[in-house]
């Protein structure tokens, strides 16, 4: 396709106006969580760690951080099982009502995470009568990190298709041995990428957890909300808030280059 | 089992149990019966060929025969034994799919090794086989590569190389050439019936390709709408074909009928006759005793290379096509608007339907 030179340039500016206008403050934090005053007065007189080192002393802080480590793995293994499971049923096998499970799989994506939230307090409260705290939010989290394993996953057994498969079972293979040998190297980028996805979209989730918590559980960024509104907290706050962007970014980028070299992977055949 | 090298000097002569016999098979696809009522018995070492157009259901009866579609009705034998219900794996048949459907994340070898390696052959075994294999289809010094690494003709060579190293008693291919340039695919075809010759496996190959049949089957059966059409040799095929469509699917479809028929050849019915065997001369030429004629007008002249086609509007109605090589120079007579006179011998007017 060929653009007009005026045209060009209207969409280089915007997408470099776009682009800015979300990193920049992001950008901002960063370079904040080295910043010498408290207040974060702009430009910055002094470089220092002090913040870093004192976030790093901050018990809460740490604790939430193990919290939110922990649910996200918990979370993604769940999701990572299950994601894949209905995967392979929709995609591999056809029954009545494939498509609506499909739409039903995908929608906690798309639901407003205070309904969900709101949703999964009643339910778990009154129906089940379970406690709030870490079981309760790998439940919440795994609704929506399913989502991510399963888009990926289908879309890569759509890609594969069922030749590979037949031509296993062809030359002498049992399903167990065309899964372990066939199949699931196949797929196995696409869980990767699908699983830290997931773990990226629980790690910084924040709605549904305040509804499905409880009080004496804290993920990361309950903490950071909690904490938000005390002056005193404010460059510690700022320091974990760098430290998070950090720690989304990698999976994401990761997943990013997984699903690229799968693309090179499926033009082979 | 023997090896592929021995197999050249054992090959036996047809045994009492065909290879594979197919009884009364159906597959329904909804309403649609895409296969219906198929009877067919092969002998060992024979090269088969399903010939058809897409939709006629040769593909579907492969896939039956190796296990990837459930029939409807019908038993399915392999060497007397019915295998009806067993899955692809438990049969000793193997495939060479029309997409070749290499596994992308194996190199060459670990494909051909594959049907070895889960059948639990030991590591130095397989892998002599499997070398051997690539040797028998020229793929030496290949095997490290991906499939992705390897042009179309190479990948089809290593899906038939991961078939035969099985040694199987029955060798599927589904349109294995189709993806291959003209000049490859007949390279490939006589390479094909080379080896098939060679190790002395039953193929059964699919193909709409009536050209490629008639180069390479023993026997060819001709699908139409589900069902055979005719089961006969390439030349009896080509000569004498039992309806309207095997006429006009295996090679040029040249019809006399009803009324047309009546006027050049003195009998109503349907008839056809091959465009080489039509000789084409100026009008005012004799016809000499016991050849047919028939007068009309050039409508179009197709310059082939090595031959030209003409289709001649006949005066009598309808139109014939003619096929004449090109010995000399350019024929006088094909160009628009001549005026010709065909003629051919009354032997090769073959009555569709008739007894040769």
């Amino acid at each position: 396709m060929t653009i007009s030179g005026p045209t060009r340039m209207v969409l280089r500016i915007l997408t470099i106006v776009i682009l800015a206008i979300i990193y920049i403050p992001l950008l901002l934090v960063l370079v904040n969580s080295f910043n010498v005053n408290k207040t974060f007065a702009w430009p910055p007189r002094d470089f220092t760690l002090e913040w870093w080192r004192r976030a790093a002393e901050s018990q809460g802080a740490l604790d939430a951080l193990w919290v939110s480590v922990r649910v996200g793995l918990v979370a993604t293994v769940i999701a990572l099982v299950l994601g894949t499971m209905i995967a392979f049923a929709l995609q591999r096998f056809s029954f009545y009502g494939r498509d609506s499970v499909s739409l039903l799989v995908i929608l906690p994506i798309a639901l407003p995470g205070i309904v969900t939230g709101i949703a999964l307090n009643n339910a778990f409260r009154t129906i089940f009568g379970f406690e709030l705290g870490f079981g309760t939010i790998v439940i919440a989290h795994a609704t929506f990190c399913i989502v991510t394993v399963f888009n990926n996953v289908i879309a890569r057994l759509r890609r594969t298709g069922v030749h590979l498969e037949q031509a296993s079972a062809d030359l002498g293979a049992s399903g167990f041995t065309t899964f372990r040998l066939v199949t699931f190297p196949l797929i196995r980028s696409a869980l990767l990428a699908g699983g830290l996805l997931a773990f990226a979209l629980s790690f910084d989730e924040i709605i549904v957890t305040t509804f499905t918590a409880g009080a004496n559980q804290q993920t990361l960024p309950i903490w950071i909300f909690n904490n938000l509104f005390r002056p005193n907290q404010a460059p510690i706050v700022n320091v974990v808030a760098a430290a998070l962007i950090v720690f989304s970014v990698i999976p994401v980028w990761l997943a990013q280059k997984l699903s690229g070299d799968a693309e090179s992977l499926g033009a082979g055949r | 089992m023997t090896s592929l090298g021995e197999q050249v000097t054992t090959q036996t002569p047809p045994d009492t149990a065909a290879a594979v016999s197919l009884r009364g098979l159906r597959k329904t696809f909804g309403e649609v019966a895409a296969v219906d009522g198929v009877d067919l018995d092969l002998a060992e070492g024979e090269f088969f060929s399903m010939l058809g157009p897409s939709g006629s259901g040769k593909t579907t009866v492969l896939r039956m025969i190796a296990g990837f579609e459930e029939p409807t009705a019908g038993r399915i034998l392999l060497g007397g034994v019915d295998v009806t219900e067993r899955p692809p794996y438990a049969r000793d048949v193997n495939t060479v799919f029309q997409d070749y459907a290499l596994f992308p994340h194996m190199s060459v070898l670990q494909n051909v090794e594959y049907g070895l390696r889960v059948k639990g052959v030991d590591r130095r075994s397989r892998r002599t086989r499997a070398l051997e294999a690539l040797e028998t289809v020229r793929l030496e010094g290949f095997g490290d590569r991906r499939p992705s690494q390897l042009s179309g003709g190479q990948r089809q060579r290593v899906a038939l190389a991961r078939a035969l190293v099985n040694r199987p008693k029955l060798l599927l291919l589904d349109e294995p050439l189709g993806a291959l340039d003209l000049k490859l695919r007949r390279e490939m075809q006589l390479e094909l019936k080379a080896l098939q010759r060679d190790v002395g496996i039953t193929f059964v190959f699919v193909t709409h390709d009536q050209e490629e049949a008639l180069t390479m089957s023993d026997r060819i059966a001709v699908f139409n709408g589900g069902r055979i059409e005719q089961l006969a040799g390439p030349a009896e095929l080509y000569e004498h074909p039992a309806s309207a469509f095997v006429a006009g699917f295996v090679g040029t479809s040249n019809l006399l009928e009803g009324d047309v028929a009546a006027a050049v050849l003195g009998t109503p019915g349907l008839f056809t006759v091959r465009p080489e065997k039509i000789d084409m001369h100026t009008r005012d030429a004799a016809a000499g005793p016991g050849s047919c004629t028939a007068t009309g007008v050039v409508r179009e002249v197709v310059y082939l290379g090595s031959a030209t086609q003409a289709v001649v509007d006949l005066d009598a109605g309808g139109s014939l096509i003619v096929l004449q090589q090109n010995r000399s120079v350019q024929d006088q007579l094909a160009h628009r608007g001549a005026q010709v006179r065909l003629t051919w011998r009354r032997e090769h007017t073959v009555e569709i339907g008739g007894s040769a």
